[in-house]
C-alpha cells in the first residue's frame, strides 16, 4: 500500500454500511421528481404510490413473502418493537404470557421484553453457549403451554453467529408459538426465505446492506395479528401510520436488489476473506475467537485479546485508517462490557479487550493483511505498558485465553 | 467533533514517561480488569522530590492520556505538591475530558496517592501536616 495515500479501510458494516449508487440514485429520483404523498390522489401522488408498492414487491420477493405481508417501519428497531408487542398482544387475549428469547439479542429486542416483564409477561432467555449457538433441544423443552412468542435473531450483531432458523421455526410452527427473527444482520447477506424457515416475523434495516438509514420493515405472515405503535393515518394496511418516507423505501429497494443479485458471490468472497482475517488474527498469542468459526456471517471477525483495552485499540487503529468496533465498557458508556461477549461466557477482564472488523463486500486480500499486520503491531504496543499483561507474563495471574 | 481534545491524543498517542521503575520508593496501583482501568505508578524520590515516575495502564485513551498528563504534573515536584495534586487539575492540563471520562482522572490522582502511601509506609513516617 502506498505510503503517501492514507489508507482508509471501513471495517465496521456490521455498525452501518455505505450506501450503493443504485440506492442514492433511486433516493434522488424519487426526491427530485417524485414528492407527492402516496395517500393523494392526483397523478404525482399516484406516481409516488406505484413506487412505494413496486419496492414492497421487490423485497417481498428477496425473501420470498407477499408483499401484503411487507409493513415499512422507521428501522430494525421499530420493527423489533412491533413484532414483539404484537405477539404479546395476542399472547396476553390468550393468556399467554410467556415468552422466550436468547441472552444475546439486541437491545430492541432485550429492552422490549423488560418492559413487558413490567406489565406482567414472565421471559425466559435461553442460553447461546460458548460458541454463540442457541440448541434446538434446549429451546423445545423451554417451551410451556402459556409460551406467546420465541424471539431469537437470525445472525448475531457483534460475533455473527448465525442461529439454526429452520429448525427453530420449525419447533415453533409444531408447538403452535409464534416465531420471530431479527434478522437485521442477516438481509441481503445470506439467503432468507421466510416459507422455507419457518418465520412468522422477520425484521430489517435497510442501512446494514447499502440502503439509508431510517428505513427497515417488518415481514409479518398473513394471519399473524399486529399491533400499532403508531396511530394515525391509515398507511402501511393501517398497522403504521405516517406518510410514508417513499425516497427511503425506494433507497432499500434499490440496495437490496443489488445485494440480492450478488448474494452468493459476496458471500464467497468475503467468506474467504474473513478466514484469512481469522488465520491471521489468532496468530496473536493469547487472542480467542468469538462465536463459532463457520456458522458465522461472511463478514464478521470478532477476537479477544488478553491484556489490552478495546478502546485505546480502536483508537490507534483509527490512526491507522482502520475503522473497526469493540464490546468494551468505554465504548458502550457503561460500567459493562458487551452483554454478547459476557452471554458466551467472556469473562469481564478479557471482554474489555474485543475487537470486530466486520468487513465489505469490496475487501481486497490486501487490506487484510493491512489489518492483520496492524492490529498485531497495536496489541503489541498497548500490551507493553499494560500492567495486567505484566502480571501474566511474569506468572503473578494466571492467562484466561 | 473529536471524541476527544488535541491535547488527550497526544498524550494517548505519545505518553510520556512509561514503563517501570525497579528500584522504585513507592509503587501503586488503582483500578481493576474487571471495569477496564487500571493503573500503576512507580515513584523514585529524593529528599523531597519526587525525581522520577514512570507508568503502566490498561485502559481506554483517557486513561493512558490521565496517568501520561499525571505524570508530567508532579515529575520534579516536591512531594507535598503532589499529594495536592486533584483530578480535576489532570482533566484540566489535558483541557478537559468528556463527563464519563472523569473517572479517569480520579484513577490518575488515586494511582498517585496510593504511590505516595507506599512511600510513606515504606518510609514509616506519615506525610507531615500542613
Amino acid at each position: 500500500m502506498s505510503e503517501s495515500v492514507r489508507t482508509e479501510i471501513y471495517a465496521d458494516n456490521a455498525a452501518t454500511t455505505r450506501m450503493s449508487d443504485a440506492a442514492i440514485e433511486a433516493m434522488l429520483t424519487v426526491m427530485k421528481e417524485q414528492y407527492g404523498n402516496p395517500s393523494s390522489l392526483y397523478s404525482v401522488g399516484q406516481n409516488a404510490k406505484e413506487i412505494l408498492e413496486k419496492a414492497r414487491e421487490e423485497i417481498a420477493e428477496v425473501i420470498n413473502a407477499s408483499p401484503s405481508e411487507i409493513i415499512f417501519t422507521s428501522g430494525g428497531s421499530e420493527a423489533d418493537n412491533q413484532a414483539i408487542r404484537s405477539a404479546a398482544e395476542t399472547g396476553r387475549k390468550a393468556g399467554k404470557m410467556h415468552i422466550i428469547s436468547t441472552a444475546f439479542e439486541h437491545h430492541a429486542v432485550l429492552h422490549t421484553l423488560k418492559k413487558l416483564e413490567s406489565e406482567g409477561f414472565e421471559v425466559t432467555l435461553m442460553d447461546v453457549h460458548e460458541d454463540g449457538l442457541v440448541r434446538v433441544d434446549e429451546l423445545e423443552k423451554t417451551i410451556r403451554d402459556d409460551t406467546c412468542l420465541v424471539t431469537v435473531m437470525f445472525a448475531n450483531n457483534e460475533i455473527g453467529t448465525i442461529q439454526p432458523i429452520k429448525e427453530i421455526g420449525e419447533v415453533c410452527r409444531a408447538k403452535g408459538v409464534l416465531f420471530h427473527t431479527d434478522a437485521v444482520q442477516a438481509v441481503g447477506h445470506v439467503p432468507i426465505d421466510v416459507k422455507e424457515l419457518n418465520i412468522d416475523m422477520l425484521s430489517s434495516s435497510a442501512h446494514k446492506f447499502h440502503g439509508p438509514k431510517g428505513i427497515g420493515f417488518l415481514y409479518a405472515r398473513r394471519g399473524v395479528r399486529i399491533t400499532n405503535l403508531i396511530e394515525g393515518g391509515a398507511q402501511e394496511g393501517g398497522k403504521r401510520a405516517g406518510t410514508e418516507n417513499v425516497a427511503a423505501v425506494a433507497g432499500m429497494a434499490a440496495a437490496l436488489r443489488e445485494t440480492a443479485s450478488r448474494m452468493s458471490e459476496n458471500a464467497a468472497h468475503m467468506t474467504e476473506m474473513r478466514d484469512r482475517l481469522i488465520d491471521g488474527l489468532e496468530k496473536i498469542p493469547h487472542s480467542a475467537l468469538n462465536g463459532d468459526r463457520t456458522k458465522r456471517l461472511p463478514g464478521n471477525t470478532n477476537f479477544c485479546f488478553e491484556g489490552i483495552e478495546g478502546e485505546s485499540l480502536l483508537l490507534l487503529l483509527d490512526d491507522r485508517g482502520i475503522c473497526a468496533s469493540s464490546g468494551s465498557a468505554c465504548t458502550s458508556g457503561s460500567l459493562d462490557p458487551s452483554h454478547v461477549l459476557l452471554a458466551i461466557g467472556r469473562v469481564h477482564d478479557v471482554a474489555h479487550g474485543s475487537l470486530r472488523l466486520t468487513i465489505g463486500e469490496d475487501v481486497t486480500a490486501e487490506e487484510v493483511d493491512y489489518m492483520i499486520k496492524n492490529v498485531t503491531e497495536v496489541v503489541e504496543y498497548l500490551r507493553s505498558f499494560s500492567p495486567v499483561w505484566r502480571d501474566l507474563m511474569s506468572g503473578k495471574t494466571q492467562f484466561i485465553l | 467533533m473529536a471524541l476527544y481534545s488535541e491535547k488527550v491524543m497526544d498524550h494517548f498517542r505519545n505518553p510520556r514517561n512509561v514503563g517501570v521503575i525497579e528500584d522504585a520508593d513507592g509503587v501503586g496501583e488503582v483500578g481493576n480488569a474487571k471495569c477496564g482501568d487500571i493503573m500503576k505508578m512507580y515513584l523514585k524520590i529524593d529528599g523531597d522530590i519526587i525525581s522520577d515516575v514512570k507508568f503502566e495502564t490498561f485502559g481506554c485513551g483517557s486513561a493512558i492520556a490521565s496517568s501520561s498528563m499525571a505524570t508530567e504534573l508532579i515529575k520534579g515536584r516536591p512531594v507535598a505538591e503532589a499529594l495536592e495534586l486533584t483530578n480535576k487539575a489532570v482533566a484540566e492540563a489535558l483541557d478537559g475530558l468528556p463527563a464519563y471520562k472523569m473517572h479517569c482522572s480520579v484513577l490518575a490522582e488515586e494511582a498517585i496517592k496510593s504511590a505516595l502511601d507506599d512511600y510513606y509506609s515504606r518510609k514509616g513516617t506519615a506525610p507531615e501536616e500542613k
